[in-house]
């Protein structure tokens, strides 16, 4: 009718592939450029949708820090700065770490990416104890959302009875809200790097595949940007 | 069989093949493991159809209960307020959420994209199939909502109301949430077939308009989807640890859920209309067997619209307690968004003209279509207009508007669809005699129904009511008397088109002359699309005798 | 096209009405232009260029000229009428200085208002005639919204902040209010009167609450029904004897019963209870209900009370039995003087309007 057809598989069997291909190769893509290609826009698209998830909890905070200005103020003094401060530099170092794994695979460097998907690995976990710590210590301190929030030394901003402004609460309940959400990226992203550090250490990658850790290094260089989001503006800004 | 098909290009057919996507594996395994987007559209479409029914019966229920004002049914009051309340939620929230969210997109659009494309399947299979699950278990989330104490806050959960009443709120938040994901998993899928599985030969500007459309849908579902889940985690956040920031009493405000709220419900009108117009773009043109008018209008005004559905979220909020600044700039953005959809019906009208027109079911919802949506479009501007809103808002004429949009709209132009594609998806063709009376019936009960509501809501009716003032009592009988002949519309067809599939699979490749690349596959298609990659020779819509060459 | 306007719409009741109204009859007006202009085509072309086997059709791409005449042109009209309805929007938007304020705190599933001097009332409101008057809103509950119809005006309450909503009403009588914003189970009940009143009969009604209590002087008993209606009672108790969800005790049968309260007390239902129970109804709570009744103080008149205590009587078991109810309406004594105490059991009387 329309179109004219032009055979650009080689002959094959029923389902198009099965010679010298790789065994990743889908049915449905002409070759692995345009697999790989098309995954990444894939990833793309999800580490965008990720960015709006955020976003609408950045967009929050700002409206609320708008309306509790002094509240907000304070209550960040009872952040835990160090902690934090430690937290960064490890997501930095675990996201060096990954683009060595990535640059790894893509030399075919198994045992070099499995050591670097460790390393990462494990930062991952260090910063999911610094924050055990930093959670717990919140607790006790009943620095809490309202309905549980404890007044502190220092809280300025108070009603005729003296009870506690409630701007301090909004913020903790911003600051739990976030860094949980942000923590359960990262407990998923220890997951995912679990699995394909068994998969590496299967051998599974090389400069001819390596997909799975180059998308999965796009969406841990997001939880890290995400993070050097949230770190000023809850633990810097004034 | 023969079939009189008028507009039927006398093209042969190639030998119709043994095996199609239908019967080339066996078994109900073979269809829960499957990754060919032909299977996963089907079982997305009977899936939809099913929310579809579900959801209708609530509405007829809803307009059975405001039948009398007081609400007796052979002398006995039959219903409460309190049931009232959650079968209008229930309505919404499974004709929004389960229904018309996915419809287009996950069972036609998941069916004909490829195809459309010359493509073997979407980018990433298997998260299609991981989408159809989530909407599945979404639906079981929902339904067991329903049954544990249901809802009864609206589809549209208003704080703090939400966060203080009883019944299964957080389980049918969190059903909505997962159906989110199943949304933007689609939407993922499809912007990336489009950009990279397209056949040689096929640039941006030789795509089908249903491609244009349902792009700029995924766009809209990739971003917009997840303010969703944000604003739903928010929700739930608020509701069982009373977290604070929509308690007024605790420093929050109830006004910024609305905000969150909006922000992704607004553009998905848009997920909801676009694909709906990008059908209308395809059964113009073919049952014109004509051109489509001002293609390059045509396909900037769907990417437009789903740029402009963004900004202009807060026009649901004109009395709800947004700054006056906001309500200004609201209104002025609103009217900008009207532009692209004029454009559109013109177009068509242009695309109309001088064409060679039959008028087989597909195209009976079409121009329906056109003149539903006119009225909801044109009655959206009166919402727009700020002085004109105040009396309006939160009244039956909102509730007509968007009947004529989303219903009006939307869900004809989605039938139009399943009776256009039904021959390529099934392989059959339905009595043509049945399919344009249930399209008349549709029509005649839908405009009785809605048409009556403008007058009410102008009149003062507020929405959401279970009992009424008598002088509404007359709109709303004849209100409910056009919700039983839509009922009857869809019984029929219904009927007819389970009828079609007792039948041998016979339908020809191209029953309606058709210049997109789905119908040069047979009816139904093979396992694998294409044997060999299509290359595209000729742009879409190109009815000239003697084609010519790219 | 005034039958056709007023088929449409309400009568118009505030001097903003009348704009509001053209505005909208003009986009009615101008929807059925451009309704006939889409709709004529589509059927018209449908026929006329009806199929024909063989027919070739012209290969319209576009046209240019015609493309940018129907985007300009749509264009220009809308943002005409944004215009149009933004200048109506922002006489609505801002009261004048000299309005008569009232509050409003609207709760499920009732409407309270509170005059200037403090007079308060419930589901039915006076304000003069052709005299500006500002509603200041809030809510001690969810989301309400304040419509009136025949005044084109309407905007939601929101707890924890106030809301305003003002107009000119010029059509004496009675109008509707109604809540225009879903909150459960009484959304659809919670209903007031909005009486447009003459400066006589307004300060008429400050002072004395009305006069249409005069009619059932010897009736006490149903003027007591009509509060019942009127002011929320027969949202959360009913008077056949069955159980209200959320609500309170059914009134059937309860005049001159023993009542069991929740700390095991017993108590007589007569007059004093009753009374006890509109105006501090969390000072005893019958077994098996929630303390959830809000207080009527202010918001009855003592009228209004005599008469629901009347009507409960009538719904005993033995009407003409038991504790005594009043069988006359009576005002209350005029107010004592300033700096001494209010006589026992009366609301609290009306004072003079500014």
């Amino acid at each position: 009718m329309s179109t004219s057809t032009i055979d650009l598989h080689d002959s094959h069997g029923p389902h198009g592939h099965g010679h010298a291909d790789d065994p990743h190769h889908q049915h449905h893509f002409t070759n692995m450029q345009q697999q790989f290609d098309t995954s990444k826009i894939g990833m793309w698209l999800f580490l965008a949708t990720e960015v709006l998830l955020f976003g609408g909890l950045f967009v929050g905070f700002g409206l609320m820090q708008n309306r509790y200005p002094q509240e907000f103020i304070e209550a960040h003094e009872h952040l835990q700065r160090p902690l934090g401060a430690l937290n960064t530099v490890v997501l930095l170092i675990s996201s060096f770490t990954m683009v060595m794994a990535v640059l790894s695979a893509k030399h075919s460097d198994k045992k070099k990416v499995v050591m670097y998907l460790i390393l990462t690995i494990l930062c991952a976990c260090i910063f999911l104890g610094v924050k055990y710590f930093e959670y717990s210590h919140k607790f006790e301190e009943h620095l809490l959302p309202p309905r549980w929030y404890h007044a502190q030394p220092g809280d300025t901003v108070r009603d005729v009875a003296g009870n506690v402004s409630h701007g301090y609460g909004t913020f903790f309940a911003f600051y739990f809200m976030m860094t949980g959400l942000h923590g359960i990226h990262i407990l998923v992203g220890i997951i995912l790097l679990s699995w394909i550090t068994v998969r590496a250490h299967r051998g599974e990658f090389s400069k001819a595949y390596y997909t799975p850790v180059d998308l999965i290094g796009l969406y841990w260089h997001l939880v890290d940007l995400i993070w050097i989001y949230l770190f000023p503006l809850y633990y810097l800004i004034k | 069989m023969e079939h009189t098909l008028t507009s039927r290009a006398p093209v042969a057919d190639l030998p119709r093949p043994e095996k199609n996507y239908l019967n080339a594996t066996t078994g109900i395994w073979s269809w829960m493991t499957t990754v060919d987007h032909k299977r996963i559209g089907v079982m997305y479409l009977v899936g939809v159809l099913s929310a579809f029914f579900i959801g209708g019966v609530f509405a007829l229920l809803v307009r059975l209960s405001l039948l009398s004002p007081t609400h007796t049914l052979f002398g006995k009051q039959w219903i409460t307020a309190e049931m009232y309340n959650r079968l209008f939620t229930l309505h919404g929230a499974v004709m929004v959420f389960l229904f018309i969210i996915p419809s287009v997109p996950a069972s036609l659009a998941n069916f004909v994209l490829p195809l459309m494309l010359g493509a073997k399947d979407v980018a990433f299979p298997r998260l299609n199939l991981a989408s159809f699950y989530l909407w599945v278990i979404g639906a079981v989330m929902a339904v067991t909502s329903m049954i544990t104490g249901a809802v009864d806050t609206g589809w549209t959960f208003y704080t703090p109301y939400s966060t203080t009443t009883e019944g299964s709120v957080t389980l049918m938040i969190m059903a909505v949430f997962v159906l989110g994901f199943s949304s933007i998993f689609t939407g993922i899928n499809f912007v990336a077939t489009t950009h990279k599985l397209r056949a040689p030969g096929m640039g941006w500007f030789d795509l089908p308009l249903f491609i244009w459309g349902i792009y700029a849908t995924a766009i809209i579902q990739v971003l917009a989807t997840p303010v969703l889940g944000i604003t739903l985690a928010l929700l739930a956040m608020e509701r069982v640890f009373n977290i604070g920031i929509f308690d007024p009493k605790i420093g929050g405000d109830p006004v910024l859920f609305q905000h969150f709220f909006w922000f992704y419900s607004h553009p998905a009108v848009y997920i909801m209309i676009l694909p709906g117009m990008a059908i209308i773009s395809e059964l113009i043109p073919t049952f014109s067997k004509k051109t489509m008018f001002g293609y390059r209008a045509v396909a900037y005004s769907s990417v437009s619209l789903a740029l402009l559905s963004f900004i202009v979220w807060g026009h649901h909020m004109f009395v709800a307690g947004q700054s006056q600044l906001a309500t200004v700039v609201f209104s002025a953005l609103t009217f900008l968004v009207a532009i692209p959809s004029g454009v559109k019906m013109f177009n068509w009208l242009g695309t109309m003209y001088k064409g060679n027109i039959s008028l087989e079911t597909p195209m009976c919802y079409a121009i329906s279509f056109l003149l539903l949506f006119a009225i909801g479009g044109l009655t959206g501007i009166f919402l727009g207009a700020l002085s004109v809103d105040i009396h309006l808002t939160d009244t039956y004429f909102v509730v007509a508007h968007f009947h004529y949009v989303m219903m009006g709209g939307t869900v004809i132009a989605f039938f139009g669809g399943v009776h256009y594609w039904w021959p390529k998806i099934t392989g059959r063709m339905y009595n043509e005699n049945w399919g344009r009376f249930a399209c008349a019936l549709i029509f005649i009960g839908f405009n009785v129904t809605f048409l009556t509501q403008f007058v009410m809501g102008s009149l003062g009716m507020p929405r959401r009511y279970f009992n009424y003032l008598p002088i509404y009592h007359p709109y709303h009988v004849v209100s409910t008397i056009g919700s039983w002949i839509i009922g009857l519309g869809f019984a029929t067809m219904a009927a007819y088109l389970l009828a079609s599939l007792r039948k041998p699979m016979d339908a020809p490749d191209n029953p309606w002359g058709g210049t997109t690349l789905e119908w040069t596959t047979s009816s139904p298609p093979t396992e694998h699309n294409f044997e060999d990659q299509p290359v595209l020779q000729k742009a879409p819509y190109d009815y000239r005798p003697e084609p010519v060459a790219k | 096209m005034e039958w056709l306007r007023s088929a449409m719409l309400p009568p118009q009741g505030s001097a903003f009405a009348g704009e509001v109204d053209t505005l909208y009859m003009a986009l009615f007006w101008l929807s059925v232009v451009l309704f006939i202009g889409i709709a004529f085509p589509a059927i018209y072309f449908a026929w006329r260029y009806r199929f024909k086997p063989g027919r070739v059709t012209p290969h319209q791409t576009h046209n240019t000229m015609l493309e940018i005449i129907w985007t300009v042109i749509p264009l220009l009209l809308c943002v005409g009428i944004f215009f149009w309805g933004l200048d109506g929007w922002m006489k609505y938007a801002v009261a004048p200085g000299e309005s008569m304020q009232i509050q409003i705190s609207a709760k499920k599933w009732i409407w309270q208002f509170e005059y200037p001097d403090g007079t308060r009332t419930a589901n039915e409101i006076h304000v003069l005639i052709n005299k500006p008057v500002q509603f200041v809103m809030t809510s001690e509950d969810v989301l309400h919204d304040f419509f009136v119809p025949d005044m084109r005006v309407k905007h939601d309450i929101v707890p924890g902040r106030y809301t305003q909503v003002w107009f000119t009403p010029t059509v004496h009588g009675e109008h509707h209010v109604t809540c225009a914003e879903y909150c459960g189970k009484g959304h659809s009940d919670m209903q007031a009167k909005l009486f447009v009143d003459t400066r006589e009969e307004f300060d008429k009604f400050m002072l004395t609450g009305g006069t249409e209590w005069e009619d059932y002087k010897m009736k006490p008993a149903d003027w007591g029904k009509i509060q019942y209606e009127r002011k929320g009672c027969k949202t959360c108790h009913s008077i056949d004897g069955s159980k209200t969800a959320q609500g309170g005790p059914s009134w059937k049968g309860i005049w001159g019963k023993m009542e069991e309260m929740n700390d095991g007390k017993q108590v007589l239902v007569d007059e004093a209870y009753v009374r006890e129970s509109m105006l501090q109804p969390q000072a005893k709570i019958v077994k098996g209900y929630e303390p959830i009744m809000p207080t009527f103080q202010g918001l009855l008149r003592e009228t209004e009370i005599q008469g629901l205590m009347a009507f409960i009587k009538s719904l005993g078991n033995d009407p003409n039995g038991g504790p005594p109810a009043p069988t006359v309406l009576t005002l209350p004594p005029p107010p004592a003087k300033p700096g001494t105490a209010a006589a026992p059991g009366q609301t609290a009387p009306a004072t003079q309007p500014k």
